[in-house]
């Protein structure tokens, strides 16, 4: 049986699993040890389900924690900014083009190196290590504890990285360090970006990452646990305290994947209706379709896989206009209690027609009584376009696909959707966090610049796909299990010997005993 | 007119519709100028009708892998040595710099330019849009040698090239480009104020700025960007755009063959389109296909936009499923002659079909 625990901004969630049934899921406010919240929820679910502690064999954790740490600017270390690409790279310094607030956050301590490599792997220039000394001795007199070390190329060739990283130890012993190869992919300001924000994490980290595990150990879970990454698989504890950078998209990916194991359905459109938006993926063989743009977390451009998620104005406090023939995209939002007709507000809201059309039973139905016959039918009918045209938009192929309702809005699609194969309505659709936590599964990516001069594309690929598999392995995938989901090339433009970039990704299951 | 940082993220998004897909994307080099204007340089841009007829012109660029630029960011010196070492050539001072190409990132190369040197920048460029190759230019076509040209790297290693034609020209500083790691920065096509009046395709760099303000401006005031688009250009030199196709990407083809990202991409027609719209990619998207007829073809401009943000799309960035808009736009008549078309037009693409202009194709 495994556990999965999703701890928000505002709630911590908990499913209990057995395979992919529910044996109970149970929600509980997040506090600000973590910790505390999270034996609170776990206790509640052992309880409510009677499964014992010892019949635990895996703990899946799924935490926005480190990216609202980003998003409110709290909580970040200072760090050292350390680039290798002199005299490349130059026009553009560390934290160019972020956020100003969170650049002095962080400190403004930048360095530039001489070194980096080549697409080809040719050097750029020799590492400069006697630099390298002088940046470590540098940082030990500011007092610095995190640094970020980002190498022109580093996917492609990571030696340069490893070895700043060890001049840097040798001088500051105990710096936390985070190397952009492990991070990032080819598009050196997105990866140094994300670098720069994960070793500012790096004593967050630490501590989200140990209250996790003396929560465990109070209620004594002795099962292993994962905290699952953007990309909906999981990585071990350890991986983390290193790497939280890696967990910053996890929220949507979770919940899009719970809503696939609640339905029961690998290929799905999922559209999760909140009080003032529906946000709707798309997931293919368990995953979320992901986006093909940059991201900006906390106003800072990274290049994270994320799911492609599209956002419509229609939640539950959308506002009814035009006889309900115009919904949203406005909303009353949180006010809901107040400003919505059935809690005795003056404005119409969705909630507020399907009560009148007698759906649902919320608040007081008297005082929808009034609503207009035809208002409640076109304003229905105006619900349902809106779902089925975001559903639309977000499909790859005409064929219908099922679509799966989640979230405190989806009360507002009553009907069958044009688009879709069918609707789906889950239970426990509240907590398709912590499921989606608690199906994850492991994965390893590669993405590098491949020439393909004196070799063949069936060698490279097959090289990719091998390696992406070991790290996948390593990331603790249980051995035949293991398989290549994706697999894209894009030849570089102008660049002879047929220069390809290849991105290959693995998963299989989690390791449990 | 002096550039502001409003304008500059109007010009990125403006050079990338103008990159009709190509032509890198131009994030990297409006930072690069961001950065100059935060420093407290400034960016002039001159008409090219107030150019005097004996100023001296020196177009800058980035030529190679956009690929390469976005994971080696430049010094910033490269495209300034390449101009010196030309002033120092010709023995005489550039008295302005203009971009070589206002699709992508080669429109912000010169800002970056004029801005460290204090040179101002002319409001003009030889390709109205992204070519791969540098001898597909205006300036060639009516006449203007592209060599000598000086191609630099970030260490001020500097190739002079001097070449019989502008094809040749573009042939040995591609393999130096290689050399210097997949992507250089060069200064070429030196020529005078009369010369930019007869041959360069006027007040482009206005033309980027002014799309991406017509696009950001409709989407703040809940207008539907393409719509407001179609109704801009008729008011510039690119006079005719129309929707050719909207739809849904089903396929992306890519392939690397002699140095192309060949591709070919598959857009499934929503109402009113029916059938099936194939744009074939050379880097750039060359032409647009319905049942094995032409609706837009090279050198009239053919853009893939998202249909829900009206945003530009490149090559590399297209995927399966996205939602698409597709418009063609007429180029300027400068663009079009019989002379033009030798050097960049369809059969410089090996394509079969010929040029036929937008506003004739139904």
């Amino acid at each position: 049986m495994r556990i999965g625990i999703d701890v928000g901004g505002t709630n911590t969630d908990a499913a209990l699993m057995d395979g992919p049934r529910v044996l109970g899921a149970c929600k509980s406010p997040t506090t600000s040890d973590v910790g505390s919240g999270i034996v609170t929820v776990l206790k509640k679910v052992l309880e409510m389900s009677g499964v014992p502690a010892s019949a635990i064999r895996a703990v899946m954790i799924g935490t926005t924690h480190f990216t609202n740490a980003v998003v409110e600017r709290r909580r970040l270390l200072e760090v050292a900014a350390v680039r290798l690409g002199l005299p490349a790279t130059r026009a553009l310094p560390p934290l160019t083009d972020w956020p100003k607030d969170l650049a002095d956050t962080l400190g403004r301590h930048t360095f530039m190196v001489r070194g980096g490599n080549e697409f080809d792997g040719r050097k750029i220039a020799p590492l400069d290590e006697a630099e390298l000394v002088r940046i470590g001795q540098e940082i030990r007199k500011r007092g610095l504890r995190a640094a970020s070390v980002t190498s022109v190329f580093s996917p492609v060739t990571p030696e340069m990285e490893l070895r700043a990283a060890e001049i840097l130890h040798a001088e500051v012993p105990d710096l936390s360090i985070s190397l952009s190869h492990e991070i990032g992919r080819v598009g050196f300001l997105e990866r140094e970006n994300a670098s720069v924000m994960n070793a500012s994490l790096a004593d967050l980290s630490r501590k989200v990452v140990s209250s996790f595990r003396s929560a465990l150990k109070e209620l004594s879970i002795d099962a292993p646990f994962y905290i699952s990454q953007n990309d909906g698989t999981l990585m071990v504890p350890d991986y983390v305290e290193r790497y939280p950078v890696l967990t910053f998209a996890s929220g949507p990916t979770n919940s899009m994947r719970g809503a696939a194991v609640l339905a029961g359905e690998p290929d799905a459109m999922v559209i999760d209706i909140g009080g003032t938006t529906s946000d709707v993926g798309m997931l293919m063989n368990r995953f979320p379709r992901e986006s093909a743009v940059a991201v900006d977390i906390g106003g800072v451009r990274t290049n994270f896989r994320m799911p492609d998620v599209l956002a419509v104005g229609l939640g539950g406090g959308s506002i009814v206009r035009d006889e309900g023939a115009r919904i949203g995209p406005d909303s009353v939002g949180y006010e809901i209690t107040s400003r919505s007709l059935v809690f005795g507000g003056d404005t119409m809201t969705t909630t507020d027609i399907v009560v009148a059309a007698g759906l649902e039973d919320i608040g007081d139905r008297s005082r929808v009584a009034r609503i207009p016959a035809k208002t409640i039918e076109t304003a229905l009918d105006t619900i349902h376009k809106i779902a089925d045209g975001a559903v639309d938009r977000m499909k790859t192929s005409a064929e219908p696909l099922p679509v799966v309702l989640v979230g405190g809005g989806s009360i507002l699609i009553s009907r069958d959707l044009p688009s879709a194969s069918k609707v789906i309505r889950p239970d426990n659709a509240s907590v398709a966090n912590a499921i989606g936590a608690a199906i994850a599964q492991v994965g390893g990516e590669i993405d590098r610049i491949f020439s393909l001069e004196g070799t063949s594309r069936d060698v490279v690929l097959g090289g990719a796909k091998a390696e992406a598999s070991e790290r996948a392995l390593a990331a603790g995938a249980k051995q035949g299990t293991v398989k290549v989901i994706d697999v894209e090339e894009v030849p570089l433009a102008y660049l002879p010997g047929s220069a390809t970039r290849v991105r290959v990704k693995a998963i299989g299951d989690l390791a449990v005993e | 007119m002096k550039l502001n940082s409003e304008q500059l993220r109007d010009l990125a998004v403006g050079a990338a519709f103008l990159g009709t897909g190509g032509g890198g994307n131009p994030y990297v080099g409006r930072v690069m100028v961001q950065q100059c204007l935060d420093e407290g340089l400034s960016v002039e841009v001159v008409d090219p009708q107030d150019l005097t007829d004996d100023t001296l012109v020196i177009p800058t660029a980035m030529m190679g892998a956009p690929t390469v630029l976005v994971e080696k960011i430049p010094s910033g010196q490269e495209a300034i040595f390449s101009l010196q070492r030309l002033e120092k050539h010709i023995g005489r001072k550039a008295q302005a710099t203009m971009p070589i190409e206002i699709g992508g990132i080669n429109s912000t190369i010169p800002l970056l330019v004029g801005a460290r040197l204090g040179l101002p920048v002319v409001d003009a460029d030889g390709m109205g849009r992204a070519f791969p190759f540098l001898e597909m230019e205006t300036f060639g076509v009516y006449g203007i040698p592209g060599s000598p040209m000086a191609v630099s790297d970030e260490y001020g290693d500097c190739a002079l090239i001097e070449a019989v034609d502008n094809r040749q020209m573009e042939w040995l500083a591609r393999a130096v480009a290689i050399r210097m790691g997949g992507c250089a920065y060069i200064a070429e096509y030196a020529m005078s104020g009369a010369d930019v009046k007869r041959t360069a395709v006027p007040n482009t760099l206005t033309l980027a700025i002014r799309i991406g303000e017509v696009l950001r401006r409709a989407r703040v005031e809940h207008r539907n960007p393409i719509d407001a688009l179609l109704g801009f250009l008729p008011t510039t030199l690119y006079r005719y755009g129309r929707v050719i196709y909207a739809g849904k990407m089903i396929d992306v083809q890519r392939e690397t063959k002699a140095g192309f990202a060949m591709g070919c991409a598959l857009i499934e027609g929503l109402a009113p389109f029916q059938s099936v719209m194939e744009i074939e990619i050379q880097n750039e998207n060359l032409v647009a296909r319905v049942d094995g007829k032409v609706k837009a073809i090279v050198p009239d401009l053919i853009c893939i936009m998202n249909t829900e943000t009206a945003e530009p799309i490149t090559s590399e960035d297209l995927r399966y499923g996205q939602r698409v808009t597709v418009l063609a736009v007429s180029v300027p008549e400068i663009m079009r002659t019989p002379e033009a078309l030798k050097v960049f037009g369809p059969s410089c693409f090996g394509l079969k079909e010929p040029f036929t202009p937008i506003e004739e194709i139904d």
